[in-house]
């Protein structure tokens, strides 16, 4: 199992350094050797669930990395589990159609040979990522999973939007690794070990306080805010969509901002022991579903809704953590995943045809773009959770584990986002694809078959993978199994309102019945709002130009002055005193004699004094 | 098994030999000067490396050890070898000069930073000289020849910064000497305090090791010695020399400067003040480590505020010394591992900092940030190697700088961990300041200030070398340069570097195993952890 663990994990680098080193001048063999790698790497990891499925358990292998001292290893290793095993297919099937998808989205660009080298590397970071089997692991492919989104949000480095998304989000997001990197170093030196198995058996044994648990796991969540785009540190993620779509698709919306779940996942021992912990994930999660959900109401970019869309879906999983929802939470991650690379596909589709973002410059593309628009729809349903889709099972998975753990609060929070997200996705479809026409001049086609097969694949797991809810919480639990409860009123209620979501968009966007613009006057104050989102982004700018900046130039200034500023003085005070002496020292015999003679003179005047 | 071949006098005799031949070469023979000390620099590499291989890790301690008696009635010998610090030092030096002298072969050429002055002969000549200065610091097995060999290796650099500098050089040149001196001053006060108190009348570190100081002479002498060494390390409040000398030494000096002298400082902590005086370390290293934080924090805050390339590259330096001050205040074996650890991987990254910063200042003609901007599209080798060594910086995985600065942070949280966390602090700062430094550099659009070599040509009557001239000396006046990428005789040392920080990053093993062993037995001398 192990020799497939490394053909998954080692394909990616290899096709990353083969397209680095040699074939960057072809273009045609580079996406080739990536798209192959890739492909091998999914076959490996579907045989690596299969083995999981046939026996269930924990599979480890370790390799000793760096040996200082014999009681705290440093080692890598791999950790093979139905949680890691899934993953890894999630990973490596979007890795792939995004792959395929690009060939036509990157047809004629610049940098083709550059963006699947990295696209390489980021698979193969990634994968790291999923399999570590001990914290340093996770973090040093945390690191480099983030480092693959900058530079991917950099594609286009000559644009200074695109360099500015792609430093922001590198740096936003190393807030949050900062408090991981304490959570690691902390627990190494607590407990011994990097390995989370034993991990979980020391912490077991009760060797920390409650409150240094909850530290650690408040530090753990940090990480994983950043990375996850939670509130408040998700304010680069919309920034990213500067990058190209297909990197949103893979990196922003299915795998990489998951990794902040799938770390709360891994080391959701710690989290389970701290109450107020789990509190704190659940609260931020949901206000982050909400404040994201309500924003994406009123975005103009196609791409700008769904990245805020991600963040309110990522706030979903997390609150589902926080309420003990382990499964309901991954299974999120996992159906989220395949909708939301749907939808920005499409989106990107519709981008490539028309070459502008702004969805009131779109309109009536169904009748041009006939497979995007259906699989776009599909992707919306599902993300709206409307049965029979994957994203009704998981969602509702979400919103009744929130009422019966008993947040009624948080509960009601969480519908109102549900019909939040059927509102802003149907206006979304019916701005795009249904409404007048508002383009000129421009003749929109459906995209090449490259580009439309990987959607309708995706399509077809965003609507399949809701009949493996069942099969999926007998696999991944924590503790003990969680029976999947057959309600019926919650999923009945939030499919209503999902529903009353969507006809309201259609009255407004599709029929005009309602003004959008009246509505838009009328409630002036909440609209200015949410267009300014929050004014977050401006919080932020105000702290870095009124704290960070005029620190930072204090401390240079005060360098300069200050410090330097005695080194001089004391240049200055020797040179200045080695110059008044030196008048001592003239050699002029006259002058000595004047010495001598004042000297007397003084002599004789102080013996008087004393006299 | 260990080869009698006297490897340490052969790799202190090469630099020196190849110094001499260069003074004898007749004036004009530019070129053989450069292949000798190419080849100088090379062999002292090689040789380095011999020694890495041939270091018995299962043995341990000294190796290589060789003694000569020079003035018995004064105990002084010539006594030198090597153990597991001392052999990364090596290899960093090794590493350092190679990639140095082939640096400034280039900028040597007509129109090169360093091609106005001119008069290679003595630059390398120098330039040998205080790598054997700093050969013998790191295999000093004697506390007078380690003394000497520092002062070797510190005082040519006034004259290669003098001559050799840019902008306020003479000020640099003199501050920087004047700051180092009085270092020396307070290193010389420790070490005649060792040699009369022990009454021994010997400077062989070895028998000094073994004795056994009271511990109120070691609570006197420890700051003494630590303050003197870490004036070169670039501790702060003392730092100030570095950033001006950095500025205005040329490429080759600062990568050594940078890279290679400021670590004698590190390592002359270790082997004097913390193995001589184990009891003094224990005393002052939870007192003096508020100031390798300050260090980390206000280097990396000032670095942010900085407008000139280089002053950016020096205030990062002082704050990675502090990562390495930082480590050995933690006084255990994963603090002091990482703290060696990060002596070698900031000197190769700093070295391929200041490298890269020679070559972009040599084609824009001018280091202000502002004045830069989208030179990716014009060089993409060197923005490529800039954001590789700015990620070793900011202690990306897969980079030595990442492993090394975790292990410090490891050691450090052990000893201090409040204080800890405030230090870790400085990888955000340091993210923000290298991100911004690569963003100015070479994304956004392409300043109008630099075209492609392509359309220069195009113009080139309009281009006379008064321009040029001109253009170097007051910034930008209006005339487009024409930007090239880097050439074969650059891209050669920027890859090694590069290569380096990679291979010690993914595998850092190799390098550790064998400093390990060094560390354990400092460790042991201290008495475990603190």
């Amino acid at each position: 199992m192990f020799e497939l663990t490394a053909t998954v994990l080692l394909c990616p680098l290899a096709a990353f350094v083969l397209i680095t080193f040699f074939t960057g001048k072809s273009e045609k063999i580079s996406s080739l050797v990536s798209m192959v790698a890739m492909a091998v790497s999914l076959l490996s990891s579907l045989l690596i669930f299969a083995l999981i499925l046939s026996a269930p358990g924990d599979y480890e292998l370790k390799i000793p990395w760096i040996n200082i001292l014999k009681d705290l290893p440093i080692e890598m290793g791999v950790l093979l589990n139905p949680v890691s095993s899934v993953m890894l297919m999630v990973v490596c099937t979007v890795s792939l159609f995004v792959q395929i998808y690009s060939v036509g989205y990157m047809h004629n660009d610049e940098g083709y040979s550059k963006y699947y080298s990295f696209i390489s590397l980021f698979s193969f970071s990634m994968l790291g990522l999923v399999i570590a089997n001990n914290l340093l692991q996770l973090y040093i492919f945390w690191e480099l999973v983030g480092l693959c989104s900058y530079l991917l949000i950099g594609h286009w480095y000559h644009k200074p939007d695109a360099a500015n998304a792609a430093k922001k989000a590198f740096v936003v997001t190393r807030f949050g690794d900062f408090g991981l990197l304490i959570a690691v170093i902390f627990l190494a030196c607590k407990t011994g070990t990097f390995n989370f198995l034993e991990i979980e058996r020391v912490i077991g044994s009760g060797i920390l306080s409650p409150a240094a648990v909850t530290a650690v796991a408040l530090l753990i969540f940090c990480g994983a805010a950043g990375k996850s785009a939670q509130f408040p540190l998700h304010i680069w993620l919309p920034d990213a969509m500067e990058g190209p779509t297909p990197i949103s698709a893979l990196i922003h919306a299915a795998t990489m901002v998951a990794a902040g779940v799938y770390l709360v996942i891994r080391t959701y021992f710690i989290f389970d022991l701290s109450g107020t912990a789990l509190s704190v994930i659940a609260i931020i999660g949901c206000s982050t579903a909400f404040m994201a959900g309500s924003i994406a109401i009123v975005q103009d970019d196609i791409k700008k809704v769904l990245a805020y869309s991600t963040i309110s879906q990522l706030g979903y999983m997390m609150l589902a953590l926080g309420v003990h929802g382990y499964t309901a939470g991954y299974f999120h991650l996992i159906t989220h995943a395949t909708f939301k690379a749907l939808l920005f596909l499409g989106a990107g589709s519709v981008i490539h045809s028309l070459h502008t973002n702004n969805i009131w410059e779109m309109g009536r593309l169904f009748k041009n773009m006939k497979v995007t628009a259906v699989t776009f729809l599909i992707g919306g349903l599902a993300l709206s959770g409307v049965y029979p889709t994957s994203g009704f099972f998981s969602k509702d998975a979400i919103l009744i584990q929130t009422l019966e753990s008993g947040h009624y609060v948080l509960f009601a929070v969480a519908f109102l986002t549900a019909g939040f997200t059927a509102f802003y996705m149907a206006r979304v479809f019916f701005v795009v694809f249904l409404s007048k026409e508002k383009f000129s001049g421009k003749h929109p086609h459906e995209s090449p078959a490259v580009m439309y097969v990987p959607l309708i694949l995706l399509a077809t797991l965003a609507v399949g993978l809701g009949f493996f809810s069942e099969g999926f919480s007998r696999l991944i639990f924590f503790g003990k199994i969680n029976e999947p409860e057959h309600a019926v009123l919650i999923p009945l209620l939030s499919n209503l309102s999902a529903i009353g979501a969507i006809v309201l968009a259609w009255a407004i966007y599709q029929k005009e019945l309602i003004s959008a613009a009246a509505l838009e006057q009328r409630f002036a104050f909440v609209h200015k709002f949410l267009k300014n989102k929050y004014y977050i982004d401006e919080m932020y700018v105000f702290c870095v130009k009124n704290i960070l900046f005029v620190v930072s130039n204090a401390a240079g200034w005060f360098d300069r002055h200050i410090v330097d500023g005695a080194v001089n003085g004391a240049f200055y005070l020797t040179s200045s005193a080695a110059g008044a002496l030196r008048k001592l020292q003239t050699g002029m015999v006259q002058n000595y004699a004047v010495g001598i003679f004042g000297g007397v003179i003084l002599l004789w005047f102080f013996m008087n004094m004393m006299k | 098994m260990i080869v009698h071949f006297p490897f340490l006098s052969a790799i202190l005799s090469v630099t020196l030999l190849g110094a001499l031949i260069i003074i004898v070469l007749p004036e004009n023979k530019h070129f053989l000067m450069k292949v000798t000390a190419g080849v100088t620099g090379f062999i002292s590499l090689v040789l380095s490396l011999a020694l890495f291989v041939l270091y018995d890790r299962s043995l341990g301690g000294f190796q290589f050890v060789e003694q000569i008696a020079w003035l018995p009635r004064l105990g002084i010998t010539y006594q030198v070898g090597i153990d597991g610090i001392g052999l990364a030092m090596l290899l960093l030096t090794g590493i350092v000069i190679l990639t140095g002298v082939l640096i400034s072969s280039h900028e040597f050429k007509a129109g090169g930073l360093l091609g106005a002055t001119g008069r290679p002969k003595e630059f390398y000549a120098l330039l040998l000289v205080l790598v054997a200065g700093v050969f013998g610091v790191f295999m000093s097995l004697d506390l007078f020849f380690f003394f000497l060999f520092y002062e070797l290796a510190v005082l040519p650099m006034y004259l290669l910064i003098g001559i050799w500098g840019t902008g306020k050089k003479e000020y640099s040149a003199m501050k920087l000497t004047l700051y180092l001196l009085l270092g020396s001053a307070f290193i010389l006060i420790g070490i005649l305090a060792l040699y009369f108190s022990s009454g021994l009348r010997t400077f062989d570190w070895l028998v000094l090791r073994s004795v056994a100081f009271p511990a109120h002479f070691q609570n006197i002498v420890f700051p003494v010695i630590f303050v003197g060494f870490g004036i070169l390390a670039g501790l702060w409040p003392f730092h100030t020399w570095s950033p001006d000398g950095h500025a205005s030494a040329p490429s080759a000096v600062s990568m050594l400067h940078a890279g290679v002298l400021m670590k004698l400082g590190a390592f002359g902590i270790i082997r004097v003040a913390l193995e001589l005086f184990p009891i003094g370390a224990k005393f002052w290293c939870p007192i003096l480590v508020f100031l390798p934080i300050v260090n980390i924090v206000y280097g990396a805050l000032s670095a942010m505020s900085q407008k000139d390339l280089k002053y950016v590259i020096a205030y990062s330096s002082v704050s990675h010394m502090g990562i390495v001050l930082l480590g050995i205040c933690s006084l255990n074996a994963l603090g002091l591992n990482g703290a060696v650890f990060q002596m070698f991987s900031h000197g190769v990254m700093t070295a391929l900092f200041f490298a890269l910063v020679g070559c972009i200042y040599g084609r824009t003609h001018t280091r202000i940030l502002n004045e830069m901007g989208g030179l990716a599209k014009l060089a993409p080798f060197l923005a490529v190697a800039f954001t590789v060594g700015g990620l070793a910086s900011l202690g990306l995985p897969g980079t030595s700088g990442f492993v090394a600065e975790f292990l410090v942070f490891l050691g450090a949280f052990k000893a201090y961990p409040a204080l800890t966390v405030i230090a870790a602090t400085g990888i955000v700062i340091t993210a923000i300041y290298v991100l911004r430094v690569v963003q100015k550099i070479f994304f956004a659009s392409l300043n109008p200030n630099y075209i492609p070599e392509a359309d220069a040509c195009t113009m080139k009557d309009q281009f006379t070398h008064e321009h040029l001239e001109e253009v170097s000396d007051s910034g930008h006046k209006g005339f487009p340069i024409s930007v090239s990428d880097a050439v074969l005789l650059e891209k050669i040392p920027i890859v090694m570097l590069m290569g380096i920080l990679i291979l010690f990053g993914i595998w850092p093993s190799l390098i550790i195993n064998v400093i390990n062993i060094g560390v354990s037995s400092i460790v042991q001398t201290i008495g475990g952890s603190l």
